[in-house]
């Protein structure tokens, strides 16, 4: 018999193989996405805390009930007027994009209430601080020197929410999630807004883009102006503490 | 002298796909190892709300899962349930949970972990208050409300 050579197995079918494993794989993997809504939860609140006095225009309420409809300052709200609404808390003594101070602006109109905003400037600062740290006190001076920054990156002062203005939610057990989440989406949208407002206006980038520059660079610059939109428009949304079962339904 | 054999047609030497296979498998390895497989199976019913205002948690491995839903097996019943890891629990359960958990992750990262609560749509506020609070009781107070991203409404 004549010797044959031996032949060669032909590989070439061997890459169709692998590729229909690879997409395969590539179908039926999902890459599990996990993106929602952030929330930094209170610590536990100590038994023997003492109520502490608030403002009652500085506090904009929303609340839901079972029937999944929202009560906003005392006013029954659709969930898409929400936004418009707390934006308008928000800025209605000033500072829609730096300083627009509305005329007219009733602080209690018996139904609706706003908090009123203060001016921080820049000269008053400079002695607060010395005072601070005269005082020995060098984180409140930071966080003044911090105000100093912004007004110098604004090239203005500017009005600032008083320390106890706030969103308060209070949801009750039988609203369903979806609303509850979309309220508090709403929420920070408001916010959001605002801060991209100001910062396109100033910075030239939406709040939104610094943020997502910044964690990719980790400029101190950028930063600062993080920072500074931050204290214009603080983001508070506070969730009251849920009451007795018995008590939330009707 | 040399000889030139100009005139001589050549066949073109068809180029060797002998290497493709392995470039292919090459690739096919690659997704292998960076795909992370889904480790638990949800056993609830988990429709996901949609919001314009999301965060992605970029580390992934801080992530733990609270699934709140209806029972995936009708034998279970129809009302929402909380699923940790791979079975049914309590509310109350959260907090040993958490603890356990925690100490999964190393220790210079267990201040980041993360919660993501994988809620439906449809569930009534009162499993997700509760399941809030013991989460406070337990200090991991960072929370994600999973959700799927869409446009903002108007503006």
């Amino acid at each position: 018999m004549a010797r044959r050579e031996l032949q060669e197995i032909n590989a070439g079918s061997m890459a169709d193989i692998a590729f229909l494993l690879l997409v395969f794989w590539l179908v039926t993997t999902t890459i599990e996405s996990d993106e929602g809504v952030k929330r930094q939860l209170p610590p536990p609140v100590p038994e023997d805390l003492e109520q502490q006095e608030v403002k009652e225009g500085d506090v904009y309420n929303v609340r839901t009930n079972f029937r999944d409809e929202l009560l906003v300052e005392k006013k029954v709200l659709r969930i898409d007027e929400l936004k418009a609404g707390a934006k308008d808390f928000l800025i209605a003594t000033g500072d829609g994009i730096l300083n627009p101070v509305r005329d007219n602006v009733i602080l209690d109109d018996g139904n609706m209430m706003y908090p009123e905003r203060v001016w921080v400037r820049k000269t008053e600062l400079r002695i607060l601080e010395q005072s601070y740290l005269g005082a020995g006190q060098v984180k409140r001076a930071g966080n003044v020197r911090q105000k100093i920054r912004a007004i110098e990156l604004f090239g203005g002062d500017y009005l600032e929410l008083p320390g106890s203005a706030l969103i308060s939610l209070q949801t009750d057990r039988n609203t369903s999630y979806d609303l509850y989440l979309q309220v508090q989406n709403e929420l920070e949208a408001a916010v959001n807004e605002l801060r991209d407002e100001l910062a396109s206006a100033k910075f030239n980038m939406t709040y939104a883009e610094m943020v997502e520059r910044y964690e990719r660079s980790k400029e101190a610059s950028l930063l600062d102006r993080i920072l500074a939109v931050r204290l214009v428009y603080p983001q508070r949304i506070s969730e009251a503490e849920p009451r007795d079962a018995g008590a939330t339904y009707y | 002298m040399g000889k030139f054999n100009k005139g001589k047609k050549r066949a073109m030497a068809a180029i060797s796909t002998a290497s493709l296979p392995d470039i292919v498998f090459m690739l096919l390895f690659f997704f292998m190892m960076t795909t992370v497989m889904q480790t638990e199976e949800e056993m609830v019913k988990v429709v996901r709300p949609e919001v314009s205002e999301v965060y992605k948690i970029e580390k992934k491995h801080l992530i733990r899962y609270i699934n709140i839903g209806q029972p995936q097996d009708a034998r279970y019943g129809t009302e929402p349930v909380i699923q940790l890891n791979d079975q049914f629990s309590e509310a109350a359960a959260i907090r040993d949970w958490v603890d356990v958990e925690r100490q999964t992750l190393a220790e210079a990262e267990q201040t980041k972990m993360w919660v993501s609560l994988k809620v439906d749509k449809d569930t009534k506020m009162g499993v997700v208050t509760d399941v809030k609070q013991e989460l406070r009781k337990a200090s991991a107070l960072k929370v994600l409300y999973s959700a799927n991203s869409r446009e903002r409404t108007g503006s």
